[in-house]
């Protein structure tokens, strides 16, 4: 994290004209809130999908706040992440309803499918595979979160279909 | 956050669950993704929408139609009709008698619905549907006809306490803040619902979040506050969404913003995210994360009444607590402490989850006993099992056997029993559920969110996790069951938080009512309910018919056999995931 700003990779959001100006425009419309670095991460990894370590050295250089400010939030919530993710995410959740109904059955069944563990992408960089908090779905439990898409009581032999919504 | 032009929602009450009202869900998911227009029609649950003795119902939102006894066979139909033509499909209404008495009473004769009233019943996008139902009418009172004083003694004769868990009584919070010197105050609502289980605040926010809005209103008029925050999980991107119409939508009307309905009363509020930390439900850290921080708490005193958000004066209470405060005001705070017992008053929302009949939201008089929410609300324990044990209140909570099933369900009795209320998590276990393997997945939830300031929780709650493990691994040794004893005492007197002092409830209500299972476990390397993996293995009984089903779906190809014959299970490759057991169509596997 030390020095950022002065090696950043060209396929960094912050070296993408584009990307940059998204970036921009989300300090602009935020950076006199009150609070206001919570929000402008919360946008950078809605509307960018990560935030990178030069992101996060941009961030504090605009915003005038220690670089460990922000690496400190981006560091401490679980919802940041500071790579590239997959185009598709896959959450399994791990709620008590969910594990009692046999999440742990359906990752493994996705790790055969898929080929990767939670926490990674696949190889094709389809998908991303995490595991998450109650989605307070717990009635239709387990549970199986496709980018945006619920999917409740999943069986393993359902899952490989569900799963293909997440291969393309 | 994707967006939807329409809403169905389906009723899973037990009455349209018993006519098939998950086959209906599913039946219409697939039309609708048949039809090419799952991306603009989302079915989402509901309970109890109001016709229940017409069999499965649904409610289609902008639209506002409800339909009643569909079958399966019926959806394709009713799809193309509706969500493609546009064309309400008339067989399907209720016969118009009934709309005409369609009151939305209580789902069970145990059940009464204050916070709930709503759901189900309005749109949650319209503002014009929530002052129908007598909205904002408690603000128009307070504004119009009470002074600060006079509400803050009204929530305190109501008797309502935080529904946050701690429940800690409203008023007497609402008085500290309004007593504290500073400007400006600040309102917040706390809706960073994380508790594994528990989805009652999601249900208010997304079904009525004028309520929690007008409860807000209220509150701060009594402080004496100007400026508002309701801090939303990240998780619950729909909430945010209709949270944020509903502001705008009453920032239209005057009821936020400058000098509201003409009484000089300023207040406004915003919605802010959170990021998945699940120690940002506790209110210090709440506010550390509002302020554009790590969420990590902060000693009390100074409480937030006195130093709080940027070290202002500042009131945080849950959204069931809010949701509360305009039914106390229109309605007096005599009806409201008419419900409950003595010292808790008023109803509370349960998530009911688990291995019983009937899951889902429901609002009950507090003092209800617990055999009565499990066997007469939740229609008893599924597949005709024991109940085992009830764990309420959360990761933080404890587990409850069946020896309690008959003290009331309250503030006080619940602490005597060695757990919390809670934000309202209820799930209930079945004789096949490890005591110990469910200590171990609460103890594993709590120490990943232990947001690391303090040594107690962030060391202790781990060194607590590796014991369970070895326990749950069959490597338990004598001695264990004492240090984790003494560690749960020492974790709970010396962390800085609430979620540090409630960490060693799971470990020591599972010590206390199923102290045999951990004996069972360390000293005769046995798992009793045949859960824990290390303790167990998979075998295949000859009632097998050799239909290869178990075969194929092994994930480590454990499983060896030729078709028609006796397949077999190599214990060593096996992973005890259990997929073969859950796939056997005969019951040929069974666990030893």
């Amino acid at each position: 994290m030390i020095n950022v700003q002065d090696n950043i990779p060209t396929t960094d959001p912050v070296a993408i004209p584009e990307k940059r100006a998204v970036i921009d425009q989300i300090l602009e419309e935020n950076r006199n809130l009150p609070g206001s670095v919570m929000v402008i991460l919360n946008e950078l990894q809605a509307k960018i999908g990560f935030v990178s370590p030069a992101m996060q050295g941009y961030v504090a250089k605009k915003m005038r706040v220690p670089l460990q400010q922000v690496h400190g939030v981006v560091s401490f919530y679980s919802f940041f992440t500071t790579e590239a993710r997959g185009k598709h995410t896959v959450k399994f959740c791990m709620g008590t309803a969910c594990y009692v109904g046999g999440a742990d059955q359906l990752i493994e069944k996705s790790k055969q499918v898929l080929g990767v563990a939670p926490g990674h992408t696949t190889a094709d960089g389809m998908a991303t595979v995490e595991i998450c908090r109650c989605v307070g779905a717990c009635s239709q439990a387990p549970v199986v979160v496709v980018d945006e898409e619920m999917h409740g009581r999943v069986r393993p032999n359902k899952l490989q279909q569900i799963l293909r919504k997440a291969q393309s | 956050m994707k967006y939807y032009r329409t809403h169905v929602l389906v009723c899973v009450d037990p009455e349209c669950l018993g006519k098939g009202a998950h086959d209906i869900e599913d039946a219409l998911q697939d039309e609708l993704v048949a039809q090419g227009l799952i991306d603009e029609v989302q079915v989402l649950e509901t309970s109890r929408i109001g016709g229940c003795s017409h069999g499965p119902e649904m409610m289609v939102y902008p639209d506002g139609v409800h339909y009643v006894g569909m079958t399966v066979d019926d959806i394709p139909f009713l799809v193309e009709e509706h969500f493609l033509k546009g064309r309400i499909a008339k067989k399907f209404l209720l016969p118009r008698v009934e709309v005409k008495d369609e009151e939305l009473s209580a789902p069970t004769s145990k059940e009464v619905r204050v916070v709930l009233r709503n759901c189900g019943k309005v749109d949650p996008e319209n503002i014009e549907d929530y002052i129908a139902e007598d909205g904002y009418q408690a603000l128009g009172k307070v504004l119009g006809s009470m002074t600060s004083d006079q509400v803050i003694e009204e929530v305190l004769a109501s008797g309502l306490r935080g529904r946050g868990g701690a429940g800690f009584p409203a008023g007497k919070k609402w008085q500290f803040c309004r007593a504290s010197k500073g400007t400006p105050k600040f309102v917040i609502c706390n809706a960073d619902e994380g508790d594994p289980g528990a989805f009652m605040n999601r249900r208010v926010l997304e079904g009525d979040p004028h309520a929690v809005i007008e409860g807000m209103i209220i509150a701060a008029y009594a402080i004496g506050s100007s400026r508002g925050y309701i801090y939303c999980r990240a998780e619950y991107p729909l909430a945010v969404r209709t949270l944020n119409i509903a502001i705008k939508q009453a920032r239209a009307l005057g009821l936020l913003g400058e000098d509201i309905l003409g009484s000089g009363f300023s207040f406004d509020l915003e919605v802010r995210i959170g990021a998945g930390a699940f120690v940002c439900g506790e209110e210090t850290a709440l506010m550390g994360s509002i302020e554009g921080k790590r969420g990590e708490p902060r000693p009390r005193p100074p409480f937030p009444a006195v130093s709080g958000l940027w070290a202002k004066p500042s009131n945080v209470n849950n959204v069931e607590t809010y949701a509360n405060v305009p039914q106390i005001i229109l309605n007096g705070a005599k009806w409201y402490a008419s419900m409950g017992t003595e010292k808790s008053k008023g109803t509370k929302t349960f998530a009911l989850a688990g291995d019983v009949n009937h899951t889902g939201l429901i609002e009950v008089p507090l003092g209800i006993n617990m055999r009565e929410v499990v066997y007469d609300i939740a229609q008893g324990i599924k597949d005709g099992k024991k109940l085992k044990a009830v764990q309420i209140g959360g990761p933080m909570g404890g587990c409850l056997p069946e020896e309690y099933l008959d003290r009331p369900i309250d503030y006080e009795s619940l602490a005597a029993a060695g757990t919390i209320m809670g934000s309202g998590g209820l799930v209930v276990m079945d004789e096949d559920t490890c005591m110990v393997d469910i200590a171990r997945f609460f103890m594993e939830f709590i120490q990943d969110e232990s947001c690391g300031k303090c040594t107690p929780c962030r060391v202790g709650t781990r060194r607590m996790l590796e014991i369970l493990q070895r326990i749950c691994k069959g490597e338990g040794k004598n001695g264990d069951i004492e240090t984790l004893e003494m560690l749960c005492k020492q974790i709970r007197a010396t962390s800085l938080c609430g979620l540090g002092q409630g960490a060693p409830n799971p470990v020591e209500s599972t010590l206390k009512h199923f102290r045999k299972e951990y004996e069972a476990h360390i000293f005769e390397k046995r798992c009793p309910a045949k859960v824990c993996k290390g303790l167990i293995r998979y075998d295949i009984t000859d009632t097998c018919t050799g239909c290869t089903v178990c075969l194929r779906n092994c994930p480590v190809g454990a499983i060896t056999g030729d078709r028609r014959k006796l397949h077999v299970i190599d214990t060593d490759t096996c992973i005890r995931c259990g997929i073969c057991m859950q796939v056997c169509n005969f019951n040929a596997i069974e666990i030893n």
